[in-house]
């Protein structure tokens, strides 16, 4: 993938111009995720304070797919918990569907950097965990949780323990479990950053067809400038200390893509383009990943 | 027969033939003491008052356990030591949880636990008969007392020490705390609870044994008293070896349950999925 992409697209231009015919799936409708102002400061134990994110102002619209790229410890994290509700003292607001949110929300759902998944728990189990949280219907939840098991391709391991299963299929399961409870918003916190580069791939051409084929609304925080480019609607790029967003990209191609759309010209000029603004803002070259 | 001979070694277990492989050092060992054992005895080198033969002992054992007299005073002492246990793992865990579940309750209790964890349990004992009397209660008392700590104390350690990651899991759903607690604590706490578990089962036992020196009509410390008195020694080894696979058996009780219980937390058994392994 990486040779593809820095050099020579095998067939001109064509395929970038076809495919920039598709337009972005979205919708002028009130935003999923409306961010105003968001501001962050941590005290440190040394009684130092320090900006992890300062001024954000970003929409994520309904089935839009949104990513964020950035160096490590640019505050991508902390703006990803915020969301989700699990980071509270900030200034600014974020509203979900139009209202304002102070906490978790079950209409998010959120994959975190590990998969999380309880290891006394079938993966069946771990999947219908949100529904025994939110005392959803235990019916509706199994059929909902074998769905998605199927859309996440892990028919047939329902019954097997998280230990017997391999990093990414464990990361699957993480991503039908946050689907579970048929969330609105999916939050996405480096998912696939323990994997290693092949299964990444093939982690990314699922994410691609699953976001569409459920038609949720996709928030992914990633080091891969590529992996951002490849899978969502618009990237958004931030700086650190203080983190925020230095500028919105918007990739017009239909999604899902295929791994083709990697080999045009108009994709490597966009990753490059990112890759200076981040280098530019003095981040180090080794957190700026171009194929991953 | 070459080939015979390799194909029942393949067939044979890994851990197997690493056990016998083992096995031999600690069996040679305990042959040879106990024959120099026996030999010095018969020689007349040894006073039988002090270290009678073993071949006396082990004719007590059979003479103890046919008559019915050790199966009784067993059952009696197995009872109050497994009452205390009980009580002592059921109390642990509510006091653990409780204390992990209120910061304040914590705080507060702090001080108490660490005074008493470090006082030695086993001087409480003359208060434990003040308080409950010479007949089964004290005895319950003083293993439920004694088993209590190391059941508390794992709890509370294995409570602290919870997976911040599928803690997240659970908030980021507006989980409540007993929901937490439910889902994610006390499961992930349980290694470190069954560790102190194994330590108050013995604890118990011994807790009991104590409470039957204090003072008691039945059961196997008070033999032990009675031959002691009598200047049997013969017997007051005999009820040791009785007490010594009590509490082999009350171990391997409980590492049975963790088994059944922590299926998924037996590191070694992780089922390989790549082939050649």
């Amino acid at each position: 993938m990486r040779p593809k992409l820095l050099g020579y697209p095998p067939d001109g231009g064509r395929s970038s111009a076809a495919a920039e015919t598709g337009l972005a799936a979205a919708s002028p409708v009130s935003p999923a995720i409306a961010v105003r102002g968001l501001a962050k400061v941590y005290q440190t134990n040394a009684g130092d304070t320090v900006h992890a994110v300062s001024h954000m102002d970003f929409d994520v619209d309904a089935k839009e797919f949104v990513s964020i790229v950035g160096p490590s410890g640019c505050g991508k994290t902390t703006v990803l918990r915020i969301l989700a509700g699990l980071v509270g003292g900030y200034s600014g607001s974020v509203s979900i569907g139009g209202r304002v949110v102070h906490g978790p929300t079950p209409e998010i759902g959120v994959v975190f950097q590990d998969a999380n998944l309880m290891p006394w728990r079938t993966v069946l189990a771990n999947v219908m965990l949100p529904g025994e949280v939110l005392r959803l219907s235990r019916n509706e939840c199994r059929e909902r949780a074998l769905a998605l098991l199927k859309l996440v391709g892990l028919e047939g391991f329902e019954n097997k323990l998280p230990r017997e299963l391999s990093g990414g299929m464990r990361q699957r399961a993480a991503i039908a479990r946050a689907l579970v409870h048929n969330p609105k918003i999916l939050l996405m916190d480096e998912p696939f950053g323990a994997l290693d580069a092949m299964t990444r791939d093939t982690m990314n051409l699922e994410l691609a067809r699953i976001a569409v084929e459920s038609g949720k609304t996709v928030f992914l925080i990633t080091h891969s400038i590529s992996e951002a480019v490849f899978l969502s609607d618009r990237v958004l790029v931030m700086s650190s200390r203080p983190g925020r967003i230095i500028e919105t990209i918007r990739v017009r191609n239909q999604r899902p893509r295929g791994l083709d759309v990697i080999a045009t010209p108009r994709f490597s000029e966009m990753v490059l383009h990112i890759r200076h603004l981040l280098e530019g803002e003095g981040a180090p070259a080794s957190t700026v990943t171009l194929a991953h | 027969m070459p080939g015979a001979r390799h194909s029942i070694l393949r067939t044979l277990p890994t851990s197997a033939s690493r056990l016998a492989k083992h096995a031999w050092p600690p069996v040679l060992f305990f042959v040879v003491v106990v024959s120099a054992w026996e030999w010095a005895a018969r020689a007349g080198f040894l006073d039988p008052m002090v270290l009678p033969a073993p071949g006396e002992i082990a004719a007590n054992v059979v003479d103890g356990l046919s008559s019915g007299l050790y199966i009784i005073n067993l059952q009696v002492t197995l009872m109050q030591a497994i009452s205390g246990f009980l009580i002592a793992c059921a109390l642990g865990v509510a006091m653990g949880s409780l204390t992990t579940l209120s910061e304040r309750l914590s705080r507060a209790l702090q001080p108490i636990v660490l005074a008493l964890e470090a006082t030695p349990k086993i001087a409480l004992a003359p208060l434990i008969i003040v308080w409950f009397g010479y007949g089964m209660g004290s005895k319950v008392a003083l293993s439920a007392v004694i088993g209590f700590f190391p059941v508390f104390i794992s709890t509370v350690s294995g409570l602290r020490s919870v997976d911040p990651g599928r803690m997240d899991v659970l908030r980021a759903l507006g989980a409540r705390r007993w929901q937490i607690f439910k889902m994610v604590a006390l499961p992930g706490a349980l290694p470190h609870i069954f560790a102190g578990i194994n330590i108050a089962v013995v604890l118990a036992l011994l807790g009991t044994i104590v409470g039957e020196f204090m003072g008691a009509k039945e059961g196997l410390g008070t033999l032990i008293l009675y031959a002691n008195g009598n200047l049997d020694t013969a017997r007051v080894f005999s009820i040791l070896l009785v007490l010594a696979a009590t509490g082999l058996t009350l171990h391997a009780l409980v590492d049975f349950t963790r088994a059944r219980l922590l299926f998924w937390d037996d590191a070694d058994t992780a089922i390989p999925t790549g082939p050649g392994t």
